[in-house]
Order: structure tokens, then sequence, then C-alpha cells
């Protein structure tokens, strides 16, 4: 470890998510193998091809204060709950505005809003709109209102990369604390794209699992008979902070955020690059910025959202680039795939596994696809060993994007 | 039948209970928005455009600056 470097630490996990209104009942839906796939009962539902979906476990519309959630896009209704939940989980640092940073990101936006926009203009005229509509479908929204209701000075940004941009948002915040920027910063993702068009263009993209008639068992990572990714809904939030602020203030630390790796596959729009060079870059960078080696890995919460394209070259590129002894597993079987809030959940649920010595199984993984020598963890949690121990949570997005993010126990 | 007085208080206070959380039972005449209830510009805009889907009266925004109180509301519905 370089001498000088400013070593960054978690100390606050907040979560709402299609298994929990929050960290703990998630967790523990997690660990109990429990699936938050519903079949969906929306009036679009007869004109898509995909039924079901990850809807959150609890309504944040009837967890805010009204006069709050009518201004809110879904997606920052999950990002309010979560963070205010991260920021008391952290103690509620009495932090110097100024030295107080935001990251938060969605892939989408405030899509619902903009479709439900678009309606009231076309049907009633410009004039019915919400004054709100446009904080309301930005995406940097959610990072806005987190900001403005902690009085966040040191930046509030919001970072977009798909499906890896909750990760990116965390990487950001650790750079943003090691630069010395801020001394916490709130990072994480949300998403709320269940809405009939966005479930159309991604069943248009043949992405999606059609296992209508079994919503429960299709998210199935690596499984042979996967067809396609569930859609989720909700948001992961974490406060970071530098580990000098944090133990100044005797703050509890659960994990060390040690490093972050990005790659681009600069190879298709949508497709993985066959060979997982890409995402194998992103990982290298991660374990190198954390100045870790393969070895001290233990666990990897996957990326593998139940596509046949992604999941194998995924746990190929970890054999190569880690080694093939961790534990790895897809909390996405029973979330499903959050898109932009996926690396907030789960980097919430890398962290629990480190500070519990616990991964959760992946459900679903009857039989596991050819080419895999990594060491899935289903049928059964199981323990991560005594003594130092380290984590990864890999995300990946349209567009090529890669992340990967290596938490450290404390 | 035009709605009185006090049906249109009673209904413009659900609305700004709605929009602002403030209680119903606050928002009696003598009131001014921005004084007394602390109400902001973009708020008002929503209980303006509330206030057109429930009474039915479009409130122009050049009429709206000029609404003060909660009084001025009940007149310029009533009217």
């Amino acid at each position: 470890m370089s001498a000088n470097r400013v070593r960054v630490v978690v100390t606050g996990l907040g979560a709402t998510t299609p298994v929990g209104g929050d960290v703990n009942s998630s967790w523990s839906a997690l660990l109990a193998g429990q699936s938050g796939v519903r079949t969906l009962t929306e009036d679009w539902i007869d004109t898509v091809p995909v039924t079901f979906a990850g809807t959150a476990a609890v309504d944040p519309a009837e967890v805010l204060p009204r006069p709050e959630s009518r201004r809110l896009d879904r997606s920052e209704q999950f990002a309010m709950v979560a963070a205010r939940e991260a920021w008391q989980d952290a103690g509620a640092p009495e932090v110097a505005p100024e030295r107080l940073g935001v990251v938060v990101s969605s892939g989408i936006g405030g899509i619902n809003t903009t479709l439900s926009a678009y309606d009231t203009y076309k049907e009633r005229g410009w004039n019915r709109l919400s004054p709100f509509t446009v904080p309301m479908l930005m995406p940097n929204g959610p990072a806005a209102w987190i900001g403005l209701d902690l009085g966040a000075q040191a930046g509030v940004h919001a970072t977009v990369s798909a499906c890896a941009s909750g990760a990116e948002a965390i990487g950001y915040a650790m750079d943003m604390i090691r630069a010395g920027r801020a001394d916490v910063v709130v990072a994480g993702g949300t998403e709320a794209a269940i809405h009939g068009l966005n479930v159309a263009a991604f069943a248009a993209a043949r992405a999606m699992s059609t296992r209508n008639d079994d919503p429960q068992g299709a998210s199935r990572p690596w499984d042979r008979d996967r067809d396609g990714f569930v859609l989720g809904e909700g948001a992961g939030i974490l406060v970071l902070e530098s580990e000098e602020y944090a133990k100044a203030r005797g703050a509890r630390i659960y994990a060390y955020a040690s490093g972050v790796g990005y790659s681009a596959d600069s190879f298709h729009i949508t497709k993985p690059e066959p060979e997982g060079r890409g995402i194998s870059m992103a990982m290298t960078h991660a374990l190198t910025d954390a100045e870790l080696t393969g070895r001290d890995i233990k666990h990897v919460n996957a990326h593998a959202t139940s596509t046949p394209a992604g999941d194998v070259i995924e746990v190929q590129a970890v054999a190569k680039a880690i080694g093939a002894h961790p534990l790895v597993t897809s909390t996405k079987s029973m979330t499903g795939h959050l898109l932009g809030g996926a690396g907030g959940i789960e980097s919430v649920f890398t962290v629990k596994s480190l500070q519990e010595r616990i991964v959760p199984a992946t459900i679903n993984l009857d039989t596991i696809d050819d080419g895999i020598e990594v060491d899935l963890v289903h049928g059964a949690n199981r323990t991560l060993p005594d003594g130092d121990i380290a984590a990864v949570n890999n995300s990946f997005g349209f567009g090529g994007h890669n992340v990967t993010v290596v938490f450290k126990g404390a | 039948m035009a709605a009185t007085e006090q049906d249109i208080l009673e209904g413009l206070g659900k609305i700004i209970n709605e929009i602002t959380g403030i209680p119903a039972t606050e928002v009696t005449p003598e009131k001014s928005f921005v004084d007394d209830l602390d109400i902001d510009s973009l708020s008002m805009v929503e209980i303006a455009v509330a206030a057109q889907d429930e009474f039915g009266v479009e409130i122009p925004d050049d009429q709206l600056k000029n609404l003060k109180t909660v009084k001025d509301v009940l007149t310029f519905i009533q009217n």
C-alpha cells in the first residue's frame, strides 16, 4: 500500500429492491433464496411478449411523504429511500457541506415521467404539465435530490453507462475521495424502468426472458436453459468516506472500497466481446488499483444477467483475470436486473457478504452450462474463509462499458 | 349549482395539503401563500394546475401572480 494514498471505506448501506424495502430485509431474502420476480398486472401487459418483472417489494411512494413523492420520478423515489437509509446507517455524519459529495446514477433516467408527461402534453396541453417535469425526467435528478436533501456541495454527479452506471458511480465517488475533493460521498445506482415501452424495447433487442409461465424461474444465470434477463427496479446506495475521516469520527467501518477498474469493449453496441478481453481488463485494472492479487479475491458478485450471450464469457474472464477459486454468485437470479441500479444493490450485497462472510446461492441454477470452471455458489449458501478477504462486483453495460469494484473486508 | 365558498375552501385545502403537506385546516381565507404558508412560485403553479382540474377554471399565468391570498383564489374561482 502506497504510504500516502487516501484509503476509502464503506460506512453506510441502503437499498430498496424487489426482495425487500431495506438492506436487512433484502439481504435476509437473498440468504433464504427468495425471488422478487412477479407476474405484472399493468394495462399494457397484453401488448408485450414478457409479462413479469422484479417489482419493488415496497412501493417508495408509500414510504415518502406525499408532497415529496409527487415531485419525484419513481427512480428518484427509490434513490431517496435508499440514500436516507444509508445516511442513517452511517450515523448521519456531521460533515462540512463543501466536503460532502453525491454520485448516484441511473441507466435510463426518469422514463416513466417522460412517457406520462408526453401523454399529458398531447392530450391536455402544455399547461397541465407539472412544473417539476424536467427535474423528474432528467437522469441527474436522483443525485441532485439527494444532494439537496443532504446539503452536499463538494460535487453532485451522475455517471451514465447503461447497466454499469451504478458501479461507475461508486468508482467515481472513490476517485473523488482519493483526489481530496470530498471526505464523504453518497454513491450508488437507481432504476425504475418497468414500463411497457422499456419491456418492448428490450424484448425487441431479444435480451429478455420470455418464461411467462414460470416468472420466479426466469432469471437463471449460467443455467443451460436461461433465455434472457428479467427486468428489476430499485436502488442501492453506499456511504463512502476517507478512512482518516471515518476513523476520526469513530464510524463503524463495513469494508474498504479498495479499487475500481474500467474498460470499454469497443466491439459491438450491445453484444459482449466473445473473448471477454474488455471485462478481463476491467478486473485486472481493479486488482492493480486495489493493490491486491487474484488470490486475495474470495468472492465475485457477478454481472451475470441470465442472457445466453453474457454469462459464460464473464466467468471465463474471471478465471483468467482472478482465478477459478473465488465463490461466484449472481444475486440477479433473485432480484432480476436493475440496469443502472444493479451496481448499487450488488455492491451493497458484496459488502454484506464480506461483513457476514457468507455468499448467497444463485437460484434456478439447475444445470451449469458448458465451459465454466469457476466455483458457482448454488444449492446452498457458502461461507467465506477467516482472515483477510476481498471481493469483486462486476457491472457491464450496453455500449461495451465494463466496471469492476473491489471491496476488502474491514 | 355553483360551489359555495366553503366547498371551494375545502377543495383548495385538500389540494394544498396534497402538494405541500400543509394541513388543510391551516388554509384559511386571510392567509398569504408566500408570507403565511411559505408556498413558492412553482408550488403555486402546481396548485393552479390542480385547481383547474378540480374546479374547471383556467388560471392564466398573468392572473396567477395576482393571487396573493387564499381569499384571492376563492374570489377568482367564484367569479
